[in-house]
């Protein structure tokens, strides 16, 4: 029933940009509208997450492994960001 | 058939990570946007990663995404709590309806630390139950 295919179809990889973008416009929506800065920190760190994602599929669709490198390093300082900005904004708010 | 299983990955790992983007904009405060943003979107690239091993099929490309994995299952969980913490000593209100909170009055105003549950302000009368445990509580 399920026939052959070489590799993930293109068609795939297609939809799969589109809702990885639908996804980061709409963090990107509750980045914009907040209302505490640290639901915009969330939101950061959720569009450094889907952008690792896009690489990832993207990886996939042009057959290329050197682009996981990418995915690492960015979710890496996805973190770094994240944990900076809370640190700083509990300090703020102790003193 | 380990092309299928690749496409299948790939497909339910998007999926959820449109579904954390929507519950980031749809859930009522933040602590449940944290829950949302760490939880589906750790699942979301796990399964995306899993697509990226089986559609190479090396071991050099399985190990960096693996490598992927586990800094992101190590470091969401962390930087989740941060945010959280972070976000309830600035007092962000919680959504309406949530009951109990059982933080309430748990964090000391100055320092910052997390004391017993025991020793809060409301229950002050009654002697802390363990105050000679560990030095966190009644800190």
């Amino acid at each position: 029933m399920m026939g052959r295919i070489e590799g993930v179809p293109d068609t795939i990889i297609e939809l799969a940009m589109v809702a990885l973008a639908v996804a980061i416009v709409l963090a990107f929506l509750r980045l914009v509208r907040g209302p505490s800065l640290m639901d915009r920190v969330t939101s950061l760190e959720l569009i450094a997450t889907l952008v690792a994602g896009t690489v990832a599929v993207y990886a996939v669709g042009a057959d290329d492994p050197a682009l996981i490198d990418v995915a690492i390093v960015l979710a890496l300082v996805a973190f770094l960001g994240a944990v900076a900005f809370a640190r700083y904004a509990e300090l703020r708010e102790r003193s | 058939m380990t092309d299928w299983l690749a496409t299948i990955a790939v497909i339910l790992g998007v999926v959820l990570c449109l579904l954390s983007a929507v519950g980031v904009v749809r859930m009522p405060d933040v602590y449940m946007r944290l829950q949302v943003a760490s939880k589906a979107s750790s699942l979301g690239i796990a399964l995306l990663m899993l697509g990226v091993a089986l559609h190479f099929g090396e071991l050099s490309v399985t190990i960096r995404a693996l490598l992927v994995l586990i800094f992101l299952f190590l470091t969401a969980p962390v930087s989740a709590h941060v945010i959280g913490r972070a976000a309830y000593i600035a007092r962000t209100p919680l959504a309406v309806g949530t009951t109990p909170d059982d933080l309430d009055g748990a964090y000391d105003a100055e320092t910052g630390r997390l004391s017993g549950i025991d020793d809060r302000p409301a229950q002050a009368a009654e002697p802390p139950a363990r105050a000679d445990d560990s030095g966190i509580i009644g800190s």
